[in-house]
């Protein structure tokens, strides 16, 4: 049987937006030449759901908890973020101890965010096995969660002016016995990673960013610090009880999928240490300040290092009890062109079509955080997503 | 394969899972400060109106009674985070430890 020879070399494959790997909403529009994936495009509209207008038509108070859901998984990143930069309108000191039991619940909630992390990765590689494990042990650190702050999710514990909660002596005692635990199981668990054929077969060698790409795309993250540049804001801008609190940057230069697993597991062991820090060297003395509820007039802008990368937060107050203008500037979204870089078959590099989702996965989206502005052209029928300052920039021009 | 040593280590283990909520129901670790379902005291109440004001979901709604005003708590928009307990300068709002409040009909999750 002979081949028409001006058949269609290169294919088009949708993938999403109905679960392509995790259960997140994302639209990767593939170009395939055989099993051989050549180019990427991500779309990632489908969960717009207007938090910053939201933002702004509630007061700062109210903000805290509707912040806080704006991804579940990291709240306590955005609630912190939140408090740090209407503090920083205020201009206001918090009390020493309150920024203790900020980093002591951020990094628990890094602790669990990494662990979920590790278990949907087996699971995109097919390990259940492990999945279940990490999982189970995962549960730990959410009873933790819960009895310190009330909430086993959204925690609900930073609050402008500090903490809602001071942290009982029997709950720090108990804290100390689960990080043990943790320690030993993440240390199992690292020993899994790095000898199991399966995990070694299908994450090594898989989704390459070089250190070069990984900066010139603005990769954030464990993303880049799996690509050998050593950034995190919690060593270079550090804020809460960061300055006091000693870790390490935990950086690998395998620049693939395989040193983003290990970047989270040893960035799981610096967590437990900085709690361990935290519970032994917290100050005492109060956990808040009481404030106005109308901060005074001015911006300010604020960082954090969520599990996921660098997130940003930028507020905008005109004097009253609601905010003008609120911008979140989330971590996945700066991962997404890292993401189609690894997505296209380069040279020696090929991505095969069942490597993707392994590749979607090793960013560690959490896509219903990211959806942002969307720009619709009636003329030329189409819809644009992008940044504010994009926005900004396209304004100008007009 | 180096799961394995551990998989069949835990054929003789006690199972992870409680099977809640038809067994198991009084192994459910409850902490606690767990915010739950909201109590409300009439007679501490002054109508001040401090938690429909500060209630991130609009789950406060202030009325009228024939002492006065008040709040009545719709627990099907609430988001347990314990605001209104926190304002409340009566201290006439508690949050319980009480969470399976789940219910078919909406009339059943009004605290009054």
């Amino acid at each position: 049987m002979s081949v028409n020879s001006s058949y269609e070399r290169f294919f088009d494959v949708p993938i999403g937006p109905q679960h392509p790997a995790l259960k997140e909403p994302l639209f990767l529009k593939l170009v395939v030449e055989g099993e051989h994936v050549v180019s990427a495009d991500v779309d990632v509209s489908y969960t717009h759901r207007g938090v910053e207008r939201a933002l702004q038509e509630r007061n700062y108070i109210q903000n805290i908890y509707l912040v806080e859901r704006i991804c579940g998984i990291c709240n306590v990143a955005h609630t912190l973020c939140y408090c740090q930069n209407v503090e920083g309108l205020y201009e206001v000191e918090v009390p020493s101890r309150a920024l203790y039991i900020r980093v002591l619940v951020e990094e628990l909630a890094r602790i669990h965010s990494h662990l979920l992390w590790l278990g949907v990765a087996a699971h995109e590689i097919g390990f259940d096995t492990l999945f279940m494990y990490v999982w189970r042990d995962r549960e730990a650190i959410m009873d933790l969660i819960e009895e310190i702050t009330g909430n086993r999710v959204t925690s609900a514990i930073n609050t402008i002016g500090g903490v809602r909660r001071d942290i009982k002596p029997e709950t720090a005692d108990r804290c100390l016995k689960i990080m043990d635990y943790i320690e030993e199981r993440t240390k199992y668990y690292k020993k899994v990673c790095e000898t199991d054929p399966t995990i070694a077969a299908r994450c090594a060698g898989v989704g390459i960013l070089k250190p070069n790409d990984a900066v010139r795309l603005c990769a954030v993250g464990p993303t880049l610090r799996a690509s050998n540049v050593k950034y995190d804001v919690r060593a270079d801008d550090p804020y809460a009880a960061h300055d006091e609190v000693p870790f390490n940057v935990i950086v690998y230069d395998t620049n693939d999928a395989f040193g983003r697993i290990l970047v989270r597991i040893d960035e799981i062991f610096e967590s437990i240490n900085m709690v361990r820090y935290c519970i032994k060297h917290m100050p005492s003395g109060p956990v808040r300040v009481r404030l106005r509820l109308n901060p005074p007039a001015g911006e300010h802008v604020s960082r954090v290092e969520a599990p996921r990368g660098e997130l940003i937060h930028y507020v905008r107050s005109n004097g009253s009890e609601k905010p003008e203008r609120y911008k979140v500037r989330t971590p996945t979204f700066e991962n997404l062109p890292a993401l189609c870089e690894m997505l296209t078959s380069k040279g020696d590099y090929v991505v095969n079509i069942a490597d993707v989702p392994v590749v979607f996965a090793s960013i560690d989206p959490c896509l219903s955080c990211t959806s942002r502005v969307a720009v619709l052209d009636y003329e030329k029928e189409t819809v644009w997503i992008g940044r504010l300052e994009e926005l900004k920039l396209k304004r100008l021009r007009r | 394969m180096a799961m394995v040593t551990e998989v069949l280590k835990h054929l003789f283990k006690k199972r992870a899972t409680l099977m809640y909520p038809f067994r198991d129901r009084d192994k459910i670790h409850v902490p606690e400060g767990l915010r739950g379902k909201i109590s409300f005291s009439r007679e501490l109440c002054i109508g001040c109106g401090l938690c429909a004001r500060f209630c991130p979901s609009g789950a406060a709604e202030l009325i009228e009674d024939d002492k006065g005003k008040r709040p009545v708590f719709h627990i099907d928009q609430c988001l347990f985070c314990a605001q209104c307990e926190e304002v409340c300068p009566r201290k006439a709002i508690t949050l319980t430890r009480e969470f399976e409040i789940a219910s078919f009909d909406r009339s059943d999750l009004i605290v009054k």
